[in-house]
């Protein structure tokens, strides 16, 4: 079973991401900020993360370039979440090497989606 | 006896500051800094006016003649308010013509006339030495009467040889002093930045010090006015010594002396030099018009009351010229009398100063260097050397002029009092007025009648005030005086044609200026003036209408065709008909004689193609016979003054506009950063909009697409939009008060309410929420009743988000909240505190901006969950509330729980 990190800092939020995911077939682990996202990673690499940008504490275009910084995590696969909806952002984030680019609020089912094929994707 | 060294002590130091605050003046100006472009100032340096004659023999001559001193003070009162109209035409004059004395003021209005200008200069050195003279005088007996009192005062002048004369060593020091700071550089407009500086201050102190003695007077030595007033009047001989009637020659005596001293005002050397020449800016004049006068009634206010107490202490045995030094010294004060001597030998040295200044630049320009260049010896110097020669004369100059002053002291000083040599001096500056006023106003007036007038008045005045002061010093037979010369009783000084029972100086004024006027008047009906004369004439009649100078100016002859001919060249054949419209019948070989306004005509079209000079140039082609003479020509194409006066006012425009630009470089600088406050705003509005939304959105799906949801996680899904929503809600009901805030839009509704009630029910309101959290909520409530002027629903706003804050960062485990009120001062202040972790320092004023979410300080996120969030507008919201209400809202460490502490602070309502 698929493993997936949701990081937000809107428990709501999380709480959604949590339901939806777990709803597909996937396991789920959480995180509030970057810091405890990069711990969880750590902990036991997850499938997919979907990441939150503006976090407290590291941002989470931080917590991307840490984690791609990384070789292991090179091609783990990320979706961005943000509440901006900037185009300059988007472009950060995919120059960062996110895998996808979500923008708040978002379609469920179209998020769903994009995890599924993303997935679908890794070897 | 004092201490002579002392004494010479303080004098050498006040002479000392003078000199640096001129020498800061001068670096000043040459910084470009100048600390004279006030109005104040140049009033204050007007005031130079104000010499001993007015701080000792004011008084001196009150004791005499009652209140006719005040007439030398209505004079210039009168020429200021006529200020806007006559001395700022003197001033617009001397600034195109670059006029250095009143000597070349004169000289240039005849046709730059040197020797007219020489003449002058000649009367002026004649005329003011009495003047110098009356200055050394006065500091020497000041000096005296403050080292030997109470022994009377024996000033042994004449018997003495001049190295034991202490005056003849104060003429030298000032002698050096004004070299020091008058001649320090040659400038073209004969300006001395510095000099006026320390005359100005010169002006203030002399003003403290006689107004500190008359305050001594009235208020020390007296009771008050009302105990000096009432002594005097039980004593009826001294009551009408001081009476209206007490003025020598009646009301023809109050009319000689108003006019001799409004003349005087405007032809001393040393008046026209602070007044004209050191003037920067015309429009000072409008202050000065007022606050010179105003300075007059200040200095006079307590002459009389001086008067008065010295006849009724000292009596008549004492000199009235020294009451303002004696009154203090009879009292054995140490500090008042030195004060005294101070305000005596500013008002002297600062009379000395300018008066120095101006006769030494109209010896050499006027006298000297007009003789030297004749000699043609200066012709093959450079300009360097030549500033070098014009400041080597000058400096000797000041030295014979002081030297001369000293001569004039020593040798028959004694023979007047103070005021006497004063208006002596007074009715020979006079003699210029003439030449000068007229002159100002009549473009008639010739050189030769303004020569003629000059000396003739100079000739009676000396007839009727030098001469016989000479005789009554002992210097001639006196009997001339009274017999006339020659036995012929029709020329007897003091009754000139057989008029007796005047004032001598009025009765000198009346002949003096009736010769001086009647010449000037008939000689220039019946005398030509020279093309350059007629210029001039023009150039000053006309000053404040340089526009109207065109007319008129051309004395030269041509023809009609040849005119028509160079216009037909410049302006083609149309503009040329246009020109000669009004002339029927034109053929170009006309060679009838243009008349003058032709001539004029055709000048001013040619300028509006070509220019002024070169319009001038074309038209004296064709002009001939009596022509401009080469000087004049080169005087007008000489637009110098023109040119420095546009100058002027285009650094002045660009000043302004440099100014503009800076402005709307601000005001740019500022909207951009307005806008990039507003797109920040928006994205975070959005954001946070954002936020719920997302929530609401999700969940709303979630419910939408998961049929088979369990029952408790449907409601509890339920319950998360509901949330959600209410927070979005909120969020946009606080963004639009935070957008009226902003805007002033905000509509408050403003009543009398008491903050006590207030804050108990905002207490109550959020007391069940509170307890939900767990948290304590304390309440101390000082004062029985707060009353405010406010809102009160927004007040309750601010508070219950004061609380509500204070209540989710207070203490995790045992959280504690603590409202209190407090009267402090005329306000009310209302904390909130709680016992948490507090906010940093420098984060006390960041807790107000827009979105700022606290955060606080190593806090787990786990720790945050559940905690809920604010939207980051509650604070600012609050501070802008209280604002508009008249108070303030801020934040200090909790006194009493040691975390956050917001304070509110509100004005007390008025008493209703």
């Amino acid at each position: 079973m698929a493993k997936v990190l949701v990081v937000d800092d809107e428990p709501n939020i999380v709480l959604s991401l949590e339901f939806l995911m777990q709803q597909a077939g996937f396991e789920v682990v959480t995180a509030e900020d970057g810091e405890s996202a990069l711990e969880r990673v750590a902990e036991g690499t997850p499938d997919l993360v979907l990441l939150d940008i503006s976090l407290p504490g590291i941002s989470g275009f931080d917590v991307l370039e840490r984690l791609r910084a990384d070789p292991t995590n090179a091609r783990l696969p990320i979706i961005m979440l943000t509440a901006h909806g900037r185009e300059v952002e988007r472009e950060k984030g995919m120059a960062l090497g996110a895998d996808d680019y979500v923008t708040k609020p978002f379609s469920t089912q179209a998020l769903v989606e994009k995890v599924k094929t993303l997935l679908a994707e890794v070897p | 006896m004092r201490s002579d060294a002392v004494v010479l002590t303080v004098a050498f130091g006040y002479l000392a500051l003078l000199f640096v605050i001129a020498a800061w003046g001068d670096r000043r100006a040459e910084q470009g800094r100048s600390l004279i472009g006030s109005p104040t100032v140049y009033a204050l340096s007007i005031a130079v006016y104000c010499t001993a004659w007015t701080f000792y023999g004011s008084v001196g001559r009150a004791t005499q003649f009652g209140p006719s001193f005040l007439l030398i003070y209505l004079g210039p009162t009168l020429a200021m308010l006529l200020a806007p109209f006559l001395i700022r035409k003197m001033v617009r004059i001397a600034s195109a013509q670059r006029i250095t004395s009143i000597a070349d003021f004169i000289s240039a209005r005849y046709g730059k006339s040197s020797s007219l200008g020489a003449l002058v200069a000649l009367i002026a050195l004649i005329g003011i030495t009495p003047y110098i003279a009356l200055q050394l005088k006065a500091i020497t007996v000041s000096h005296a009467v403050l080292v030997n009192y109470p022994e009377a005062a024996e000033l042994r002048l004449a018997d003495e040889p001049f190295w034991a004369d202490k005056s003849f060593w104060v003429a030298l020091v000032l002698a050096v002093f004004i070299i020091l700071f008058g001649t320090r550089h040659l400038d073209a407009s004969e300006r001395h930045e510095g000099m006026v500086a320390a005359i100005a201050f010169e002006s203030l102190v002399k003003l403290a010090a006689f107004l500190s003695v008359g305050v001594f007077t009235l208020f020390v030595l007296f009771a008050g006015p009302g105990d000096l007033f009432g002594r005097v009047a039980a004593s009826p001989e001294l009551a009408g010594r001081l009476g209206l009637d007490a003025v020598p020659g009646g009301a023809t005596g109050w009319v000689g002396m108003l006019v001799l001293a409004f003349l005087a005002f405007l032809a001393l050397p040393r008046q026209f030099q602070v007044l004209v020449v050191e003037n920067v800016d015309e429009r000072h004049l409008a202050r000065a018009s007022w606050l010179f006068p105003l300075y007059l009634v200040a200095i006079n206010l307590f002459v009389i009351p001086i008067a008065m107490a010295g006849l009724l202490l000292a009596g008549d045995a004492a000199d009235p010229d020294s009451f303002v030094l004696t009154l203090p010294l009879s009292a054995d004060l140490e500090g008042l009398p030195l004060l005294v001597f101070i305000g005596g030998l500013s008002a002297a040295t600062s009379m000395v100063i300018v008066e120095t200044i101006a006769l030494s630049t109209m010896v050499s320009n006027q006298l000297v260097m007009p003789l030297l260049l004749r000699t043609r010896r200066l012709h093959r110097g450079g300009r360097g050397e030549l500033a070098g020669w014009l400041l080597g004369i000058r400096r000797v100059a000041i030295v014979l002029i002081l030297l001369l002053g000293y001569l004039y002291h020593a040798l028959i000083g004694d023979a007047y009092s103070l005021v006497t040599i004063g208006l002596v001096s007074f009715a020979a500056a006079c003699q210029f007025a003439p030449a000068m006023l007229i002159g100002m106003y009549w473009r008639g007036a010739t050189r030769n009648g303004a020569a003629l007038g000059l000396i003739a008045g100079t000739l009676v005045w000396a007839w009727t005030l030098l001469i016989p002061g000479f005789a009554q010093s002992g210097w001639l037979d006196a009997g001339f005086l009274e017999q006339g010369p020659w036995g012929l009783a029709w020329l007897r000084p003091y009754a000139l044609f057989g008029l007796e029972g005047w004032d001598i100086y009025t009765h000198a004024l009346l002949w003096s200026l009736t010769a001086n006027v009647g010449l000037l008047v008939g000689v220039s009906l019946f005398s030509r003036q020279s093309p350059l004369e007629q210029t001039q004439a023009a150039l000053f009649t006309e000053a404040m209408h340089p526009h109207l100078l065109q007319t008129s100016l051309w004395h030269g002859q041509t023809s009609r065709g040849e005119l028509r001919a160079l216009l037909d060249r410049y302006l083609g054949a149309a503009a040329t008909a246009r020109i000669f419209a009004d002339q029927d019948g034109e053929a170009p070989g006309d060679e009838r004689p243009a008349a003058p306004a032709l001539i004029a005509r055709a000048e001013q079209a040619l300028s509006g193609a070509l220019g002024n000079a070169s319009a001038r140039v074309l038209i004296n082609s064709v002009v001939r016979g009596e022509a401009l003479d080469l000087e004049s020509i080169l005087s007008i194409l000489d637009t110098t003054s023109e040119t420095l006066e546009v100058n002027r006012r285009l650094e002045q425009q660009s000043q302004e506009l440099a100014r503009t630009s800076e402005e709307l470089r601000a005001a740019n600088e500022r909207l951009r950063e307005l806008d990039r406050l507003k797109d920040e705003f928006v994205a975070m509005v959005s954001h946070e909009l954002r936020t719920p939304l997302t929530s609401i959105r999700a969940f709303a799906e979630i419910l939408r697409d998961s049929q088979a949801l369990p029952e408790e996680k449907r409601a509890h899904f339920l319950e998360v939009v509901v949330k959600e929503s209410q927070r979005l809600s909120r969020l946009i009901e606080e963004i639009l008060d935070l957008a009226r805030l902003e805007s002033g839009r905000l509509t408050l509704d403003p009543q009398r309410l008491d903050l006590v009630a207030l804050a108990r029910h905002s207490v109550d309101a959020v007391h069940h929420m509170q307890e939900d959290r767990g948290v304590a909520l304390e309440v101390a409530i000082a004062p029985q009743a707060a009353p405010v002027v406010g809102d009160p629903d927004r007040l309750e706003q601010v508070i219950i988000n004061l609380l509500d804050n204070a209540g989710k960062f207070a203490d995790e485990g045992e959280p504690r909240v603590r409202l209190s009120l407090v009267r402090h001062k005329d306000h009310y202040r209302l904390a909130v505190e709680d016992n948490g972790p507090g906010i940093a320092a420098e984060e006390r004023e960041r807790v107000f901006e827009k979105f700022h979410q606290i955060q606080r300080p190593g806090e787990s996120p786990e720790k945050r969950r559940g905690r809920p969030s604010g939207s980051g507008l509650g604070l600012p919201i609050s501070r802008g509330i209280v604002a508009h209400l008249g108070g303030r809202l801020w934040v200090e460490e909790a006194p009493h729980l040691g975390g956050a502490c917001l304070v509110m602070e509100l004005p007390e309502a008025p008493a209703s």
